[in-house]
């Protein structure tokens, strides 16, 4: 079940298991020393004045605000909900985040509590974070969150199955999550910690991307390690030589263990030069993080104050 | 959002301690050069810098005098433990200096700031940390039990690396227990003057170091001085051939480290994406002011297409522009003379049925600037294929089988360098051991280590510099 609008060569990767295999292994590789190495190159960049507040204002409006934990309550994401409408709430020109993240069963809490807003609800789903369960389960997760309003969806691949090669099973999944999404965005967690190497992070990725997920997501946060500059950029590079081949924009989040504007900046900085400007908006790029929120709300006020005001003065949610 | 443009973030140039006049350092003293003063201009402005004295015939003698002087009474005698001592020394200031050198270099040479600060400068430390501790270790660096200095080196280094040129000539020298009379290039003479004052703060014995700026004219009076032991000369095969011919007959030690037209080869299974950094790195590093440059890419046929495109993306983000800038990746051309040369040659690619793509990138209205450029279909025979052009100009050729790129990758009278790109392990073992340079990197560009030889074959010279082989040219062995 290929996207009708795929050249050739893409529709034909998946017609099955084999091709498949052959297209993913025909991957160029991802040298580990050269993309570390560019990695840390672009870290370097010196993002200052001007620059430094456009970007904390955009990573603002790219962050997920991310509740994952099994202590969560109706309450803990009412607050979140609350500070996503209104991060800064003495400086109403804060920008809102783009959507809050939560389990399945929060979904219907953060949907009443953001009613009005054009703030998303995403929500993990089939079996997060390890997705060790059958595939029935997994859907029902699914439909439990589209169903409480969730419009967007976090999915976990198969990673044990990716691992053995089956790829075919992988590739599966992800359709019939996509399809049980209907119109919420699906975002595909690799789980990049445990695919262990670059190669692997591309050939997930075009996976994800020929099986029709809206966003490539690095990690969910449960695993370490989470997001790296260097997993980020072979998947930018993905979205980027994915555009190349068939014209459309997909998305990337990286997710887990940004915790710093300074962090933040620097996966800007590589959306912007190794994706391209194009992919500087929220419906292209996301941050799935907690603490970020507050250190971008903190640098935001220094960058308008001329000095820094300390953390008593941003909301602890 | 809706464009993001980087806010200027320029390095202050109040770092550099730039001075009005910078004098000859001889005998471990900052003299009057009788030398007509020359000024030293900084490329990406064209404003003058500073001005600095220059050697005349009777400096250069005055120098190797001193040189000889500290040689006989002082360094050669000295135990190897405590020359390592003041190398260490001047390593470590070298490190304390570093972003005053770092900004100095940059207003100097135009390269970007990000290169010299985390390039140059600390290679160059690296290269005297590296070579202080073989000081006390030459009789078991395999050049038998007790091997001895040569006496007075005579060195020249070009302007694309002034100090790390000049610590790759100045540290081996002086661990092996010789004396040097350094000839810094004619347009970037100030970091080595500098130098000078560190090698005063690290009370180097007076005469040890000689640092004589000036033109061709005094290296040429280096060279033929008959006090000199051993000449080290970097810089053009022209110059290098010259300076062969002048020491022919002579006693006379030489190494030349010279220019180079390297290939850097992709196969088809090669990682792309790095590849494509590689090549960048490859070319576009330092403007293609490197010897070692891969100025030719030898793209399999079956890749080039894909490769290309890429390429023509990622060359098209490289910042261009002023070289303080700590985002700036491609800087000013070193000279209007380089410029003209750059030019020519592009022109020439032009003219011969290259097809020329250049990045987009405004340039600035003032200063020595060349967009980076790349030329596809490039054939073996053409001048941008051949000659080399030292400047941010990448020639692309194909290829169909390993063994047709190992010949165009050796037709070249230069062999300095070379790098290999492919997923294959044996395929990089085979083709190394048929590439003739001097270097040759795998899956990688542009990387140097003090503990790694460096040098050529046939035109690009003779003689390694780093690592153990190249204490040799310094040793009478």
């Amino acid at each position: 079940m290929a996207t009708p609008t795929l050249p050739a060569e893409l529709s034909d990767a998946t017609s099955d298991e084999r091709s498949l295999r052959r297209f993913l292994h025909g991957l160029p590789g991802v040298d580990q020393v050269g993309v570390e190495q560019r990695a840390a190159s672009l870290g370097t960049r010196s993002i200052k004045k001007g620059a430094k507040l456009q970007a904390i204002d955009t990573a603002i409006s790219m962050v997920d605000l991310t509740t994952l934990e099994g202590a969560d309550t109706h309450g803990k994401v009412r607050a979140l909900a609350a500070k996503a409408r209104r991060p800064d709430p003495e400086r109403p020109d804060t920008p809102r985040v783009a959507a809050v993240c939560v389990y399945p069963d929060l979904v219907a809490t953060a949907v009443e509590s953001l009613a009005g807003t054009d703030i998303g609800v995403a929500s993990v789903a089939t079996a997060f974070p390890s997705g060790r369960s059958s595939r029935e389960v997994k859907l029902a997760d699914v439909a439990l969150a589209v169903r409480s309003g969730a419009t967007e969806v976090d999915m976990v691949i198969d990673r044990g199955a990716f691992l053995e090669g089956r790829y075919g099973r992988v590739f599966d999944e992800i359709q019939a999550v996509k399809a049980a999404c209907g119109d919420a965005h699906l975002k595909v967690i690799l789980e990049t910690g445990e695919l262990a190497t670059y190669d692997n992070v591309r050939r997930a990725s075009w996976l994800a991307l020929l099986a029709g997920g809206d966003f490539i997501k690095t990690s969910t946060g449960k695993v370490s390690p989470a997001a790296t500059l260097p997993v980020t950029h072979v998947m930018l590079q993905a979205v980027r030589d994915w555009y190349t081949a068939t014209g459309e924009l997909r998305g990337v989040k990286p997710a887990g263990g940004i915790r710093t504007t300074k962090d933040a900046i620097r996966y800007l900085v590589a959306v912007h030069e190794v994706a391209g400007p194009d992919w500087l908006t929220p419906s292209l790029f996301r941050f799935g993080a907690s603490s970020l929120l507050n250190d971008l709300l903190l640098q935001r006020r220094t960058q308008l104050d001329g000095h820094y005001s300390g953390p008593d003065y941003v909301t602890v949610d | 959002m809706s464009t993001w443009e980087y806010a200027p973030a320029p390095e202050s140039r109040e770092i550099a301690n730039l001075k009005p006049s910078y004098r000859p350092f001889i005998g471990g003293e900052f003299v009057d050069g009788s030398g007509e003063p020359l000024k030293s201009v900084n490329p990406a402005t064209e404003e003058v810098l500073a001005e600095v004295g220059t050697a005349s015939a009777s400096d250069v003698d005055a120098a190797v005098k001193a040189a000889r002087k500290a040689y006989d009474k002082t360094w050669r005698r000295m135990p190897g433990t405590e020359r390592a001592k003041y190398l260490f020394r001047i390593a470590r200031l070298i490190q304390e200096r570093s972003r005053e050198l770092a900004v100095l270099e940059t207003l100097d040479n135009g390269k970007p700031i990000k290169e010299s600060r985390d390039a140059d400068v600390p290679t160059a430390a690296a290269h005297f940390f590296y070579h202080a501790g073989w000081a006390d270790k030459l009789e078991y660096a395999g050049f038998g039990p007790d091997p001895q200095p040569l006496g007075v080196a005579g060195q020249i280094i070009p302007w694309n690396f002034p100090l790390l040129m000049l610590a790759w000539k100045i540290a081996p020298a002086l661990a092996t227990g010789n004396t040097v009379v350094l000839k810094p290039a004619e347009t970037t003479p100030l970091t080595a003057l500098v130098f000078a004052e560190i090698c005063q703060q690290a009370d180097l014995p007076p005469g040890v170091v000689n640092i004589v700026p000036g033109a061709g004219d005094i290296g040429a009076e280096l060279v033929n001085h008959a006090g000199i032991d051993k000449i080290a000369f970097t810089g053009s095969t022209d110059v290098g051939k010259l300076i062969q011919r002048s020491v022919a007959g002579t006693p006379k030690r030489l190494t030349l480290e010279l220019g180079g037209k390297a290939a850097n080869v992709v196969f088809d299974d090669a990682p792309l994406d790095q590849a494509v950094e590689g090549i960048v790195n490859g070319i576009f590093y330092n403007q293609g002011h490197v010897c070692c440059a891969g100025s030719r890419l030898l793209a399999q046929e079956s890749v080039v297409d894909e490769l290309l495109e890429k390429l023509r993306y990622r060359v098209s983000t490289l910042r261009l522009g002023d070289p303080l800038d700590k985002n700036t990746d491609i800087g000013a051309i070193n000279s209007a003379e380089q410029l003209t040369k750059i030019r020519e040659l592009t022109e020439s690619g032009v003219a011969e049925g290259a097809e020329r793509w250049t990045s987009p990138c405004p340039l600035p209205e003032r200063g020595f600037f060349f967009a980076p450029t790349v030329f596809s279909n490039v054939e073996q025979s053409m001048r941008i294929a051949r000659e080399e052009i030292f400047g941010p100009v990448l020639s692309v050729l194909t290829f169909r089988t390993p063994a047709e790129a190992v010949a165009k990758a050796n037709n070249t009278p230069y062999g300095l360098s070379a790098g290999i790109w492919t997923e294959k392990g044996s395929r990089i073992l085979w083709m190394a051991n048929r590439l003739r340079a001097g270097v040759v990197w795998a899956n990688t560009f542009n990387r140097f280590d003090p503990t790694a030889p460096f040098g050529g074959y046939q035109e690009s010279g003779f003689g390694r510099e780093g690592g153990r082989t190249g204490l040799e040219g310094y040793l009478d062995v």
